[in-house]
């Protein structure tokens, strides 16, 4: 494999990691998008050494060609899911105006009725029973 | 006769086709929809019991041989499968087609369900370690389009949370194939067997670490659980109860046929399985009790319901596979059962909050009674199947020795049977809360109970079936975990060598 190719792949995952850890829901769509061309790149590069005639040519070593028709396959898969999220940025944006991710609602709601409890406890007030929601 | 196999697969995307076309009118699409997975039941059922008495089928497409082109086998694990979810996929639709809701609003919902059928099917049935990618991009990305169809804001936030994690775990299976065919020079399942034991010992951990976080993302494992219970309870009730009982289990069937067909025999890690199981359970079964929706305390369960079956993988024996297998089947059937009554819940209450419903079962005795027995099962209370799996696995654990996993799940039971209770008590006892008395007769507004009644009864109905039958079950199940803990048959199938 070569060395050039291999640090590729380790820009792409990294910076695609660090974009998927954003809040920002672009942000993690190009990090999505990167982190497939790495995988894609990863699977490319499995075909072994480069140099070799794909399938031109009248004799010797040929590149292993399974590795091209997996990672076609996996390109055109990369590329439908993408689209298919992009809309659902654009579907998101369209109901909320707004790009953030949001936390889960109901876990909030939970956490924040906790979050009451004790404050009551801790101010020495009775505590009923069963909070209602 | 072999190329039958291909046609669960086939049959669910030529029928999405056909429902695409017909799209105008929704009755065509109801026949079309719903015959093309009667048929692909039918043949599920052939199926186990042709692979039971005659072996595992196995089929290359395109003629292509075996380590080259695609293999598709059906053994007894993947045929046993294959039945249970194609049983759920019909029920789950007549109910869809009882309710209306997301299938009476968008000409999408037929084409789109068959599709997952179809990808589902697949996932089973290949013998490809690329194809399982395709296949679960296939299930995954129809379960994108189901889970956020509505386009509501609740269902689009839940629905980025979903694609979001399903995308990156893909990644890393594609990650994870592409350093497996570096390193081996194959993606078929049965030539891997082999080869992976050849592997350095550094290498071979990488992977066998990357497939379990690829599969525990898909099936829910701790610690990887957390999207599960955000995502799931805001998709259309048929929508949820589908995903809940086949979707978390395809990634579990994946985690199953990786570690025991993949991983060799001495780098078998029970003790890591065994106490990822454990936790998966406790968290599960902690955040069930603490949540105040019904969709998202049965969320919860799945969490903790997985656990149980990962225990069962965990001990690699053939009891306690056996176990694992029996308890799929099981919780397959009742967890889809629960969640389509808790859309029932929702359907009659017009919310799924503890809070603001109640009395059903002065009102509603038979829901109340579709609620009741799932739950009781679910619990493990013994005439019903989920006692029967749960005995099978606590035996299988004693006899391995592994005191302290059996004696959680055991803990892990009673409180899901006090989460169950919570329910109950919430939502059929007592009064009704607030003013919607007068909206629970909704007969012809939002389609007819009946239909969604009866669909949900049949499935109640065969988690008792399966707790009558469960001696040939199990000894089924037996059998094929036989066949899982010697993966040399398989190979022996497929390569013939």
């Amino acid at each position: 494999m070569s060395l050039l190719l291999a640090f590729c792949t380790a820009t792409l995952f990294s910076f695609g990691t660090y974009l998927v850890l954003q809040r920002r829901l672009s942000r993690i769509v190009i990090g999505i998008g990167l982190l497939g061309h790495g995988a894609n790149l990863t699977l490319m590069l499995s075909a072994g050494g480069r140099g070799r005639p794909v399938f031109i040519g009248s004799e010797g070593d040929f590149t292993d060609p399974l590795p091209q028709a997996l990672t076609l396959t996996a390109i055109v898969i990369t590329f439908g899911v993408t689209v298919f999220l992009l809309a659902l940025a654009y579907r998101s944006w369209v109901v909320s105006h707004d790009d953030e991710v949001e936390d889960d609602v109901e876990d909030r709601l939970i956490a924040s009725r906790l979050a009451a409890h004790v404050a009551k406890e801790e101010s020495g007030e009775p505590v009923p029973d069963e909070v209602q929601s | 006769m072999n190329n039958l196999i291909v046609l669960p697969v086939a049959l669910p995307l030529i029928g999405a086709g056909v429902c695409i076309l017909v799209g105008k009118s929704r009755t065509a699409q109801r026949f079309v929809s719903i015959a093309t997975l009667l048929a692909v039941a039918a043949i599920a059922v052939w199926m186990v019991v042709d692979v039971d008495t005659n072996g595992t089928l196995v089929t290359q497409a395109g003629g292509w041989p075996a380590p080259i082109g695609i293999t598709l086998v059906a053994d007894r694990f993947a045929a046993m499968m294959l039945v249970v979810s194609a049983i759920v996929l019909l029920a789950v639709l007549v109910y869809a087609v009882g309710q209306r809701d997301a299938e009476g609003s968008h000409v999408g919902f037929h084409p789109v369900y068959l599709v997952l059928s179809a990808g589902v099917a697949s996932s089973f049935l290949t013998g490809d370690l690329f194809n399982l990618f395709v296949s679960f991009e296939v299930m995954l990305t129809a379960s994108y389009v189901l889970i956020t169809l509505g386009g509501t804001k609740a269902q689009v936030r839940a629905g980025m949370t979903y694609v979001v994690i399903s995308l990156l775990a893909s990644t890393l299976f594609l990650a994870a194939l592409a350093i497996t065919y570096m390193a081996t020079g194959t993606v078929n399942m049965a030539d891997l067997s082999g080869r992976i034991a050849e592997l350095p010992e550094g290498l071979r951990s990488a992977l066998g670490l990357l497939l379990i976080v690829v599969f525990g993302i898909k099936a829910a494992l701790f610690p990887l659980y957390f999207w599960l219970p955000d995502s799931y309870p805001t998709a259309p009730s048929p929508v949820t109860a589908v995903f809940a009982g086949l979707l978390t289990k395809v990634g579990v069937y994946a985690i199953i046929r990786s570690q025991t067909l993949l991983i060799p025999a001495t780098d078998r890690a029970g003790t890591v399985l065994l106490v990822v199981a454990a936790l998966t359970m406790l968290v599960g079964v902690f955040g069930a009790i603490s949540q105040n929706d019904v969709k998202r305390v049965l969320s919860f369960h799945i969490v903790s319901q997985i656990g149980y079956m990962i225990m069962g993988l965990g001990l690699f024996t053939v009891a306690g596979l056996a176990g694992a297998l029996l308890y799929i089947i099981h919780h397959i059937i009742v967890k889809t059962t629960l969640f389509l009554t808790a859309g029932l819940i929702e359907h009659t209450g017009r919310t799924g909050r503890l809070a603001r419903i109640g009395g059903i079962a002065r009102r509603l005795p038979v829901l109340s009674a579709l609620f009741l027995l799932p739950a009781l099962s679910l619990a493990g209370i013994p005439p019903f199947s989920g006692f029967v799996a749960k005995l099978a696995l606590v035996s299988a654990g004693l006899d391995a020795g592994e005191y302290t996993v059996v004696a959680i799940s055991l803990v892990v039971s009673l409180f899901t049977l006090f989460s169950m209770t919570k329910i109950w008590a919430g939502a059929f006892w007592g009064g009704s809360h607030g003013d919607n008395d007068q909206e629970l007769i909704i007969e012809g507004r939002l389609g007819t109970p009946r239909v969604m009644t009866l669909a949900t009864g049949s499935l109640a109905a065969l988690s008792i079936a399966i707790a009558v039958a469960s001696g040939p079950l199990y000894r089924f199940s037996e059998r094929a975990s036989d066949d899982l803990l010697h993966p040399a048959r398989y190979v022996m199938e497929v390569l013939g060598r």
